[in-house]
């Protein structure tokens, strides 16, 4: 019985795993390996059929420009997108962290509220906000080609820099508080404290935030599948993920979209790893 | 520290704009759901309109389609609700033996589990969909809730909680007394584990609740929509003004409960936050 119990603990959720992470990860590898062809009509029962092509779905999503254009438009997203969000919630989180304000617990309800409204409804009231007719920014626009992009980057940061700051925050807090009297011994001010003591205590969080922000902005799908909606600026490959949705639903072909997925999923992966390995090499520098 | 009033009223007034810029949304949305029939327009965006409608507005709300809105909602806390649930019970399950038990294939697991933490869930919409549509269970209620109930963070935090709160003498003593393993957890370590478990659900009510991709492509029949697929279908007609209206105040009628929710229950967020930075 002692021996058995652990292994009936972990059971349901392992099996349940394996169905919804593991099966679907190992599907989408396999389909992307195929391509269907059409023979005939393409209207009987056997003149669809797929055919094994091994990687050459890899080969040409990674050769598609448009592919490649919407990896690019991401990228300058999260280039653009990540720090300014990032130094937000770290200012805001120091200032907070400090005690200095008057109505601190305010403050960080108030940052914190967009983290309470899903994605779509926040990219939805945004969109709203930028429409010409009822936006109160005056006639501005922000729903060109040139724009858009920022706009939602815009929408991104709002949503997600007071989840970001509680995490800061948390960390900060967690500081303890004989470190800042030692720095003001040494004579260091108030700049010299937070970079010299603040930000190296809470590396590990800055990190954190970092990599789950990468990994959002690889993902980005909710902005432009409702901005749209709204403006001919959002194209039907306008981010990777809107791809892989286009190619299954509207181009009907389950294999690119499959090939795409993986990609996108293997590029996560490999780019959260290697900054979490990085940052603990770092740490492991910094305690030597 | 000792501050003058001077940076007192500078660090308040930065920490004021910022709040502005969080707020205004959130107010606009409150202002416009008040608005009568043609009102968004025409009268200032920041301002009140002519009529004072919001109840108005919200009855048309409830009546569109037969109250399909209702009906989202619903949908929601059955998704969200029902999905956390389970998925809180099977992580604390998990991460309990995962930290308290040795036994084969436990490392094998933690490290599956983790990568599972990485993993993308708008890489596992297609392939799912495409599973499920296999064995016949798009555009059902059981299909969306089993792609709901797995929280690999959530094992991850009960692991690193259970670890931390339940102490080996106790489980130990339980032991000697006769007490099986079951018995054990159920009266012993799931109390001490109600913290971790508040938190683990309450990540999972967000991450179902915020999945927008997963429902947009498992599910066909607008009658099993949950609230955001529904605000969206009706959104991509939002420069008719009638269904602009609908829009608005169906969103802010599906967020409001939800953020006063998250807002006061901020303290089991900062926890789980803190957990997941220090990993």
């Amino acid at each position: 019985m002692r021996i058995r119990a652990p292994h009936l603990f972990v059971l349901p959720f392992a099996l349940l795993f394996a169905l919804v992470y593991v099966a679907p990860v190992g599907y989408a590898i396999h389909q992307s390996l195929f391509v269907s062809e059409v023979s005939g009509l393409g209207l009987g029962p056997g003149d669809r059929t797929t055919k094994f092509v091994g990687l050459s779905n890899y080969w040409q999503a990674l050769t598609d420009p448009a592919l490649l254009r919407g990896v690019g438009r991401t990228l300058l997203f999260g280039v653009v997108q990540v720090p300014v969000m990032l130094g937000l919630a770290l200012v805001l989180a120091l200032l907070l962290d400090s005690g200095v304000a008057w109505l601190g617990g305010f403050f960080r309800l108030a940052f914190f509220l967009p983290y309470g409204i899903p994605g779509v409804i926040a990219a939805i009231l945004w969109g709203f906000l930028y429409l010409p007719e009822l936006s109160p920014f005056g006639h501005h626009d922000f729903l060109s080609s040139s724009t858009v992009l920022w706009s939602m980057a815009n929408v991104t940061t709002w949503q997600w820099t007071g989840y970001n700051m509680l995490i800061l925050f948390a960390a900060l807090q967690a500081v303890p508080r004989e470190l800042y009297e030692a720095a003001r011994m040494d004579g260091a001010g108030e700049l010299r404290t937070v970079v010299s003591v603040k930000l190296p205590m809470i590396m590990p969080a800055l990190v954190m935030t970092g990599i789950f922000s990468i990994i959002g902005t690889l993902q980005l799908f909710s902005e432009p599948k409702v901005f749209r909606n709204l403006t001919g600026a959002v194209s039907s490959d306008y981010t990777p993920n809107l791809i892989t949705f286009t190619e299954a639903f509207d181009n009907n072909n389950p294999h690119m979209a499959s090939a795409i997925a993986v990609l996108l999923a293997l590029v996560t992966c490999v780019l959260s790893f290697g900054l979490l390995k990085l940052s603990w090499r770092g740490a492991a520098e910094e305690q030597r | 520290m000792r501050h003058g009033p001077a940076a007192r009223i500078l660090v308040t007034a930065a920490l004021a704009v910022a709040a502005i810029y969080f707020l205004v949304p959130a107010y606009w949305l409150l202002v416009a759901a008040t608005k009568g029939p043609g009102e968004l327009a025409s009268t200032p965006p920041l301002g009140l309109g002519k009529s004072f409608d919001l109840v108005g507005n919200i009855r048309k709300l409830f009546s569109y389609h037969d109250g399909l809105f209702l009906r989202w909602i619903a949908n929601t806390m059955l998704y969200a609700g029902v999905g956390a649930l389970i998925a809180t019970l099977l992580a604390t399950a998990t991460g309990y033996a995962l930290a308290k038990f040795r036994f084969r294939g436990r490392e094998a697991l933690f490290t599956v589990v983790l990568a599972g933490v990485l993993v993308p869930t708008t890489a596992l919409a297609l392939p799912s969909y495409l599973l499920l549509s296999k064995v016949g269970l798009t555009n059902t209620y059981p299909g969306v809730l089993l792609l709901s109930v797995v929280s690999p963070f959530g094992v991850f935090l009960s692991r690193i909680y259970a670890a931390a709160s339940v102490p080996d003498e106790i489980l130990e003593a339980a032991r000697i007394d006769g007490a099986g393993e079951f018995r054990t957890f159920f009266r012993i370590s799931l109390p001490l584990l109600a913290p971790a478990m508040v938190t683990v659900f309450l990540f999972q009510l967000v991450a179902i609740w915020n999945n927008f991709l997963l429902p947009l492509v498992v599910l066909s029949d607008q009658r099993l929509y949950p609230v955001t697929l529904g605000l969206y279908t009706l959104s991509t007609n939002a420069r008719y003004p009638d269904l602009q209206s609908l829009t608005i105040v169906g969103s802010l009628v599906a967020t409001l409960p939800l953020v006063v929710a998250f807002l006061s229950l901020q303290r089991f967020w900062r926890s789980g936050l803190a957990a997941g930075s220090v990993k």
